[in-house]
Order: C-alpha cells, then sequence, then structure tokens
C-alpha cells in the first residue's frame, strides 16, 4: 500500500514507519506541524513539533530512506483541538485533546488529504492494534498495557480504522526502544511525551487561566453555604483535595472533595470522599469503532482516563446516549471525559460523558 | 533519476569547476602567506577575481570574496546602513530574504525605518513610488536595496532606472539570479554594490562575492586577519573561489536554448491545464524561472505529488521549519494569502532538456487533479 507515516519526531512514530516499510508498503515520512508559532527547542517531556522535533523526524526519515515533507496542520489543530479544550473547560467539562486530535486531525485532515493524493491510509506510533474478523476491521488494546493508546483512539469510526495502520501495537514499548537502537535511530532514547502538547509549560492551570481569566467566585458545599473562594473555576478538577484554601473544617474534621464546576455561577461545590462516587455514567456524542450497540444490555468494561483501569460494567445504547452501569463504584468523574466501552480488548465505542451518577 | 526543475535553488555544478576545484584542494598554501606556496595560491585567487571582475562588469578591486550570496547581501545592506548617518532604508517588497532579514533586523536592534517600495501585478517596481519617496525624504535615506531579478518569478528590475532615480543614495542590488542569466553589467548599472553567489551559476556552494566600488569603505561584517580590503577577514576559500570564476567564466549557460525550453513547458501547460496562470508573465523575466498558480491546490501538495512523481521544483517561498508560508513576493503581486499558497515555481538550468520539460509536463495532470481533491478535504 501506499501510505503516510506520521512521524512526531519520538521514537515510536520513528520505528512505526520503519517497520510500515518492512511491511512492505509505499511510505511517506510526514511530520504535523500543529503549533503556529514552535518553540526552537523542546524542553524534557514537554511540548511538541518544536523546530528541533521536526528536525528529529526528518533525521529519522534520512536513516530509514523515506521521503520526508511537513504538512501545517497548525490552522486545523487549533480550530478543532485548542479551541475545544477551551470551551470545554469554560463550559465547566474536563476534556482530553488527544482524543481530539485523532478524531479532527491525525485520522481525518491528514487521512483525508492522504487518501485524496492518492495514498491508502496512515500510519502512527500509536500503540493499539487493529484485527480484521467477521466483523470487519476492529480496534484493540495494545500488548503492553502500560502504553496502550486505544483510549484516546476510540473515537475513530470503522472508516478510519480502516484507513490507520498501527505497527507497534504487538510490541512492548521497551523493546521498540532497543529495537530503534538497532535500527540507528538517533531518537531510541527520547524522552517519552507526557502532559498535554499546546501546554509547553505544563502548568494547564496557568495556562487556562491566562486564556479563560482568573475570576474569584465562591467555593461552597453541598448545602450552598459558601466556605471559601476560588481564584478561576476553570482551573480545579472534579476530586481534587489539595490547593483549596478553606479555612473552615467539616464537624468531623473529614476532608473535603471537589464535587462540581459551575461554570454559569463561578461557582465550585466541594463536598465528602463519598459523594464523588458514581455508578452510572451517561455519555453523549457516541462513535462506534465497530459495529453499533443497542438498548440490549451487554457486558463489558468501561474505561475513563487514558491509562485508567478497565471497569466491568454493563453497558448499553439507549437511542440517543451510551449508558454504562459499573460493578463497583468510581470516584471523581467529570463530565467531558471520554467512556470508552470495551468488549474484551476490542473498542466498542465512545461517548463525552455528561452525567454521572 | 528525477527530473530537476528547481536550478533556481542551486545548478548542478559544472565539469569546469570540479576540475578547477579538485586541482586546488590538493594544493597547499594560505593565499595570505609570502612564501611560494602562498604567491602560488594568490595567483589562482587572483586571476579567478579576475575573471569574475571580467564577468559581472567590474575592476577586480571592486570583487570582494564571501561565504554566500547572503553574506554578500548581509555585508552591504549593514555595511552602508552603519555607514550612513541616516535611519531609511528603502527595499522593494520582493527583496530576498538575505536582504529583508537583515533590514529587519537594523529595524529591530539600530533604530533604522523600512520602507518597502511596492510592486505592480507583473512584480516590476513602482518607479514613481520610488520618485516620490526619495522626492520627499530622499535626504533621510541611507540606502535603496532592488534586486536585479527576483528568484520566485524570475522578473527583471529596472535597476538603471533606480540608479537614476537615487541619485547621491547608495544602491544595492541582490544579482544572485541574474549573474550569468542574462546581460549584467556592475559598471553599466552603476549601483554601489551587487551580490552574487556561485552555486547558482554551476560553481560550488559556500561562495559568493560582494561587488563593492573601489575605494568606497563600508564598516565590516567579520572581522579578523582583514583578508578582502578590510571588509571581509577570513582565510581565502581558493578551491571554491577558482571554481566559482571557472562556472562564471564558461559560458556553458545558453540562456535562448532555456528560454526555449521554459516556452514549450509554459506552452504545454497552459493548454493542459487551462485555469493555471504564469505570475510575471507580462514583464521581462529570467530566461529560465516559471512561476505558476494553479487555482483550487495548495503548492505543498503539489510539491510532494511532482516529488513522487519523479519531478523537482519548489514552492519558491522560503519555509520556515519547512512550515510553508504564503510567498510575500505573490502577495506584493497582489496574491490573496490563498492563491499565493497555489503555486510552483518551475527553474530550468544550463543542462535541462526537453525530456526534462516534456516528462513534468505528463505528470502534470494527475498532479494538479489530486491536489485539487487534497484541497478539498
Amino acid at each position: 500500500m501506499k501510505i503516510i507515516a506520521a512521524m512526531s519526531g519520538g521514537v515510536d512514530s520513528a520505528v512505526a514507519a520503519a517497520r510500515a516499510v518492512e511491511a512492505g508498503h509505499d511510505v511517506i515520512g510526514v511530520h504535523l506541524a500543529l503549533a503556529s508559532n514552535p518553540q526552537k527547542y523542546r524542553s524534557g517531556a514537554r511540548g511538541c513539533c518544536t523546530i528541533e522535533d521536526s528536525h528529529d523526524a526528518r533525521r529519522a526519515a534520512d536513516k530509514i530512506g523515506i521521503p520526508f515533507y511537513i504538512w501545517d496542520m497548525a490552522e486545523e489543530f487549533h480550530e478543532g483541538v485548542v479551541e475545544n479544550f477551551l470551551a470545554e473547560y469554560a463550559a465547566g467539562r474536563t476534556p482530553n485533546p488527544c482524543l481530539r486530535c485523532n478524531e479532527k486531525i491525525k485520522f481525518a485532515a491528514v487521512l483525508d488529504r492522504a487518501k485524496a493524493m492518492g495514498f491508502d491510509g496512515v500510519a502512527t506510533g500509536h500503540y493499539a492494534r487493529t484485527q480484521i474478523g467477521a466483523m470487519g476491521k476492529t480496534l484493540h488494546r495494545a500488548v503492553d498495557p502500560l502504553k496502550d493508546q486505544s483510549y484516546v483512539l476510540a473515537v475513530l469510526t470503522t472508516e478510519q480504522i480502516n484507513g490507520a495502520i498501527f505497527p507497534l501495537g504487538d510490541t512492548e514499548k521497551v523493546d521498540i526502544r532497543i529495537e530503534a537502537e538497532a535500527r540507528g535511530l538517533a531518537v531510541a532514547q527520547k524522552p517519552d511525551s507526557h502532559d498535554i502538547c499546546f501546554v509547553p509549560s505544563g502548568d494547564n492551570a496557568g495556562w487556562l487561566r491566562d486564556r479563560l481569566g482568573s475570576e474569584v467566585g465562591p467555593i461552597v458545599d453541598n448545602a450552598g453555604n459558601k466556605i471559601g473562594e476560588h481564584k478561576g473555576a476553570y482551573t480545579y478538577t472534579i476530586g481534587q483535595r489539595k490547593g483549596l484554601g478553606l479555612t473552615i473544617p467539616t464537624s468531623d474534621g473529614s476532608p473535603r472533595f471537589v464535587l462540581k464546576i459551575e461554570p454559569v455561577t463561578n461557582t465550585v461545590v466541594v463536598g465528602a470522599r463519598e459523594e464523588l462516587a458514581v455508578s452510572k455514567l451517561i455519555g453523549e456524542k457516541t462513535i462506534w469503532c465497530g459495529p453499533a450497540v443497542d438498548e440490549k444490555p451487554l457486558r463489558g468494561f468501561a474505561q475513563v482516563r487514558a491509562h485508567g483501569a478497565a471497569l466491568d460494567c454493563t453497558y448499553y445504547f439507549d437511542g440517543t446516549q451510551l449508558v454504562a452501569e459499573l460493578d463497583k463504584p468510581l470516584l471523581g468523574i467529570a463530565n467531558g471525559q471520554a467512556l470508552v466501552i470495551y468488549d474484551g480488548d476490542r473498542v466498542v465505542g465512545s461517548a463525552t460523558i455528561c452525567e454521572s451518577a | 533519476m528525477s527530473v530537476y526543475l528547481d536550478h533556481a535553488a542551486t545548478t548542478p555544478i559544472f565539469d569546469v569547476a570540479v576540475k578547477a576545484m579538485t586541482d586546488a584542494l590538493t594544493k597547499v598554501g594560505n593565499p595570505s602567506s609570502l612564501h611560494t606556496e602562498g604567491r602560488s595560491t594568490r595567483k589562482d585567487v587572483e586571476d579567478a577575481r579576475d575573471l569574475i571582475a571580467k564577468a559581472v562588469g567590474c575592476l577586480a578591486s571592486e570583487v570582494i570574496f564571501t561565504g554566500s550570496g547572503t553574506e554578500a547581501d548581509n555585508a552591504a545592506i549593514k555595511g552602508l546602513f552603519w555607514k550612513s548617518e541616516k535611519k531609511i532604508i528603502a527595499i522593494s517588497a520582493i527583496e530576498h530574504h538575505a536582504v529583508l532579514d537583515p533590514a529587519r533586523w537594523l529595524v529591530e536592534h539600530e533604530g533604522a525605518e523600512l520602507i518597502e517600495i511596492p510592486v505592480d501585478k507583473s512584480g516590476e517596481l513602482d518607479l514613481d513610488y520610488l520618485k516620490d519617496l526619495v522626492a520627499k525624504r530622499g535626504s533621510e535615506i541611507a540606502l535603496i536595496s532592488v534586486m536585479h531579478s527576483n528568484n520566485e518569478t524570475g522578473v527583471i528590475q529596472p535597476i538603471a532606472e533606480v540608479v537614476k532615480i537615487a541619485g547621491s543614495i547608495p544602491v544595492h542590488t541582490d544579482a544572485v539570479q541574474s549573474f550569468t542569466k542574462t546581460p549584467l553589467s556592475y559598471k553599466e548599472l552603476g549601483v554601489t554594490s551587487m551580490a552574487l553567489s556561485a552555486h547558482k551559476v554551476g560553481g560550488p556552494h559556500g561562495i559568493g562575492a560582494l561587488i563593492l566600488q573601489r575605494a568606497y569603505e563600508i564598516p565590516a561584517l567579520l572581522h579578523g586577519g582583514g583578508q578582502e580590503r578590510e571588509i571581509r577577514s577570513g582565510t581565502l576559500n581558493a578551491p571554491a573561489i577558482v571554481a566559482f570564476a571557472a562556472a562564471a567564466a564558461s559560458k556553458i549557460y545558453e540562456a535562448s536554448k532555456v528560454e526555449e525550453l521554459r516556452e514549450r513547458f509554459e506552452a504545454g501547460l497552459l493548454s493542459s491545464a487551462p485555469s493555471a496562470y504564469i505570475n510575471g508573465v507580462d514583464a521581462k523575466r529570467l530566461p529560465g524561472i516559471s512561476n505558476v498558480t494553479f487555482p483550487g491546490t495548495q503548492s505543498d501538495s503539489l510539491l510532494l505529488l511532482m516529488d513522487s512523481m519523479k519531478v523537482s521544483c519548489s514552492t519558491g517561498a522560503a519555509c520556515s521549519a519547512g512550515v510553508h508560508r504564503p510567498s510575500h513576493v505573490l502577495l506584493a503581486m497582489g496574491h490573496n494569502e490563498v492563491s499565493a499558497q497555489s503555486s510552483l515555481r518551475f527553474s530550468l538550468g544550463a543542462n535541462s532538456t526537453t525530456a526534462d520539460v516534456d516528462f513534468a509536463l505528463s505528470v502534470l495532470p494527475t498532479v494538479i487533479e489530486r491536489g485539487r481533491a487534497a484541497n478539498q478535504k
């Protein structure tokens, strides 16, 4: 096949491109320039698409022996990922921008452009697997549980999965580094990316405050009594215990946790740990990664964070919303998080949590 | 092998230059040394200087060898500014970054005021604007810089007229693209300084020249041994210099032949892609450059597709970290950001052939079709 290998400048996408070549594909390396004003250098595990990263990607492509180009997707990224991230926080939700990037950029803007130009698909360095069976091409967890990225890919439709190639899904990360070393790729020991790529400082709260303001507002208990003040509701996370600055103790001295963020009234609601517990998750904007599910309850696993646990659940689709009823309650769920359903290691689909109880 | 249509970026080194350079590489002797070996290398360098002077129509003493065309432009823009007490730098809106960026740097760091002289739709300098500027603010202008021909469109600029209008104001011209391609005489133009580069004329990379009026002193960019009139220091790169001269003096580049090929290319292109248009087509252009806008496409997609079909061309514009930006040259010619990013530069060289042109024409329809499809995504 003729494919585009998306190359970030990291070790994973470099090895993925090399494996794609070895698998007999006709591969062209593409580095996505996602920041409109890229920084020159990378600092540790943060930031991405710096000029240094694009250089690393180019050198990996040289080593592998494939053509290399840079595609400017800064505008698409800003609109589809960064603005969405801000809007979600402004609405009091907690979004995952990596899902949006896969949904809007890597397997939409890039894949569409590649197909129009005569390519058959896009290979990335994600840790996930695909299988072809009775249900067509389906998305599955990677063999390395610590690196598995199927969660952030659970926004891909069957058509997008058909155009996706994940050469690393069958290998553990440690072995990818060894392989990169053996292939002579200079990025073999480059640190992994963490955090949010477009917040190079790593200070998400500060980044949000700069853009959404830091209007002082009340911190209230569940009965609505004001017990403190916050500096910008957006910077709190559901389940957060530290840094609330509350001086009025609870009657039994138990700690308080953030239960809710209400952007309209700029209020942060706190309460006891038990009040964080939920066992029913309801999600909207459902995307099926394979056959659609109906109202008939099925047994499977729910996952609500990128490297979170797979939680035993019963799930169904009520016609408009995806519902997961957890066997054991879970603490600290924020609206905006992605609910991903698995059938064994197969990704069934995902939805954006809009309600929990 | 692919068809190479990016000669304006760099052109293959001529055999005569390879020979001259290879011979010089194994020869010992710093041209500044006084002994036999030094004198021998010095002679090679001075012979080369004579050849370059002859090729560009200046005195040998007016040739200052530099490490690149960019260095020559920087030395001129900064040197002429530093020499003057005046603050205005007037440049054309279509200058190469080698002129534009030092001028901007002087604005940022040394209080210069930058005035960009517009061009018309065909890419030619607006002389009336310049006249008006000189009439109103001539006494404040430190220097004027207008390129001899544009690197993206090939449009030749009216330098002799610029010099006339400038009067006593120093004029620099970046003649990197014009040298050996179109009649060029330093003396006849009457400019103060001129920048040249070897690798655009069949010479090696890493060598250029600043042509600067005899006895006209400007502050140096590089200080050191003072080798080149105290204006440029650094051990003379004798092998590159002799190769530069060999290429410049060779007359291997046949302008009429290249122009014929370009005409064949443009005629073929316009008949197979009727919506395409050639930028600067109404102006006097260098023989080898064809800058084409393909409406409804993005040039980086086109370039990738051309490359994958074994034709090497260019988006023409400078890249910032490999990311394609709209060309300031096309914007200055009245393009909007979209159409400016829908253009490719094809440039022919001394060794280009009819077969090259025909092959490029044969892949273009598919490339344009796919490029349009990609743009609709």
